[in-house]
């Protein structure tokens, strides 16, 4: 049986490198012939969680973000060697709470990830973070 | 390159037009842009993004802080010319309830 292609990329934690990784995703979903919409669906996730993994980790090494193309799917795993979170703390934000408020504007990234992919799940510890999200081809998120 | 291209009163309606990535500089520059108008009175803010094809959360969340500005105004934020994900990271965020999105400035401008 002949192994899966896949993409390994190597991020440094610097301003907008994020943008790496969506260019990345394009050219994997383009040969993957993945509709326009999914390719957008796939790149704001990414953002989301190369975010995640830049700032709210405290990882002070590098992230790494594997694609792996399959014939029905694609699962990209973004790797952190950062503090780890749990998820038990994280709250589904709501704009009606944050406006006129001192909440906080910002945590939206793992609601917008849900919402985008078809699958996603989270390993965490202390030793760092592994966010495993699938794309479908054919299904959609809906 | 991400900034703010271009500033201008058409109108009663603060059109900010912007080029490139909205992330946390560009959310900074488009309230700094709007602030300006604010504090001389303005209260209708249209951004025209037809330019940006690509967010992030942080930048959407400076967004909000403009929306409850021109709450406090009476005022409105819209947008124009957004790229069907950035229309969708709206939606999920719930910015479209506070904000109308528009296919073209012109449509937006007529109905602010």
């Amino acid at each position: 049986m002949s192994k899966k292609p896949s993409v390994e990329l190597k991020l440094p934690i610097l301003k907008d490198m994020e943008l790496v990784a969506t260019q990345t995703a394009e050219i994997v979903a383009k040969h993957m012939d993945l509709s326009e919409e999914k390719t957008g669906e796939i790149s704001m996730a990414l953002i989301e969680a190369c975010i995640n993994a830049f700032e709210h980790s405290e990882s002070k090494s590098e992230v790494y973000i594997d694609f792996l193309i399959e014939e029905d799917q694609l699962t990209i795993k973004v790797i952190d060697k950062g503090k780890g979170f749990d998820q038990s703390n994280v709250k589904i934000p709501k704009i009606e709470s944050k406006l006129n408020s001192d909440e906080r504007k910002r945590g939206w990234g793992i609601m917008l990830i849900k919402e985008l992919m078809d699958s996603v799940d989270f390993e965490s510890d202390h030793t760092g973070t592994t966010l495993t999200m699938i794309k479908k081809k054919e299904a959609t998120n809906e | 390159m991400n900034k703010v291209t271009n500033v201008e009163l058409i109108g009663e309606v603060v059109v900010i037009t912007t080029e490139g990535y909205l992330n946390k500089d560009l959310g900074d520059e488009i309230q700094n842009s709007a602030q300006e108008h604010i504090s001389n009175g303005k209260n209708k803010v249209l951004i025209n993004l037809e330019r940006s094809n690509i967010v992030n959360s942080i930048g959407a969340s400076i967004l909000i802080e403009l929306i409850e500005q021109l709450q406090e105004k009476d005022g409105s934020l819209a947008f124009c010319g957004l790229a069907p994900i950035i229309e969708k990271t709206f939606k999920i965020m719930g910015l479209t309830k506070y904000c109308e999105s528009f296919a073209t400035q012109d449509e937006a401008v007529a109905a602010m």
